[in-house]
């Protein structure tokens, strides 16, 4: 229908593919936490993926297609950072009919709980994931009491 | 992130809210780059998490069905904090024309990118015709 290949770069198709976005979220279930001040739009390159238990805080940021030299990852405090950058070489000689994944410098930046120890962090890439594991201060773990 | 199930499920007794997919139901629809070079068409999936194993690549008919699922070792008792992707699985189809021959796709999957040769019948590639002086 569409012949012109560069229809998905209009300003008018963004603005629906945010409205299909935002459809599936509201379809897809809400999120039971609160937005952070730090945080980016759903879709954003990467996206990220926070779990935690009692004994450490594990982030997944899904980067495919990234050199993990190339990945900036830092702790201050609480605050992780991971920036990075992408780029994708365009054929010349080729007719793109879609060019969705994205391409350039990021940049995340995520608040953890308080008591992570930035002393004790382990990070590895695997298949496109970033994992990074923070252990938690061990003074700040519930101490179980005893009642006798 | 099994915790998240519970979580999506308990919401969905809200009288009058729209239907909720639970996580086994919502699917990711992984980001494509599709160009076509005199050759054929090269397609390349992002899709984080998919090791070789657990990727499933097909052709069904004239489709190219593209399915993976994300596998992350599962850590003890963890809940979520956040998370941008709510699913485990990938999945996207694309119908494929006549001139594409099926039976020579190549595909290879590196750092989580899926990237899908699929070269065009040798008749019907571009040629250069040498003009003969």
């Amino acid at each position: 229908m569409f012949s012109n290949p560069s229809y998905t770069e209009s300003p008018l198709f963004g603005e629906f593919r945010r409205l299909e976005q935002e459809f599936e979220e509201l379809l897809t279930g809400w999120a039971p936490w609160t937005g952070g001040i730090r945080s980016l739009p759903a879709g954003t390159y990467p996206a990220i993926n926070i779990g935690s238990n009692p004994d450490s805080v594990t982030v997944y940021v899904f980067a495919p297609g990234i050199d993990p030299k190339s990945l900036e990852v830092s702790l201050q405090e609480s605050v992780l950072y991971v920036s990075g950058r992408r780029d994708i070489p365009t054929d010349q000689n080729a007719n793109y009919y879609r060019q969705e994944r994205f391409r350039g410098s990021f940049r995340r930046v995520i608040s953890l709980p308080e008591d992570v120890d930035p002393d004790k962090v382990e990070a590895n890439y695997r298949d496109g994931i970033l994992q990074v594991t923070v252990q938690r201060r061990e003074s700040a773990k519930p101490r179980k009491i005893e009642i006798h | 992130m099994s915790n998240q199930t519970e979580l999506t499920q308990s919401k969905g007794n809200d009288a009058g809210n729209a239907r909720r997919f639970s996580n086994a139901e919502a699917l990711l629809r992984p980001a494509v780059d599709i160009c076509e070079t005199g050759e054929g068409i090269v397609l390349q999936a992002d899709m984080p998490g998919v090791s070789k194993e657990r990727m499933n690549l097909r052709v069904e008919g004239n489709n190219l069905m593209v399915e993976g699922s994300i596998g992350i070792a599962p850590q003890e008792q963890m809940t979520a904090l956040y998370a941008d992707v709510r699913s485990t699985v990938y999945r996207r189809s694309f119908s494929l024309s006549n001139e594409l021959e099926m039976d020579r796709i190549e595909a290879d999957l590196e750092n989580g990118v899926l990237t899908v040769r699929i070269p065009k019948r040798a008749e019907l590639r571009a040629r250069r015709i040498e003009v003969a002086s």
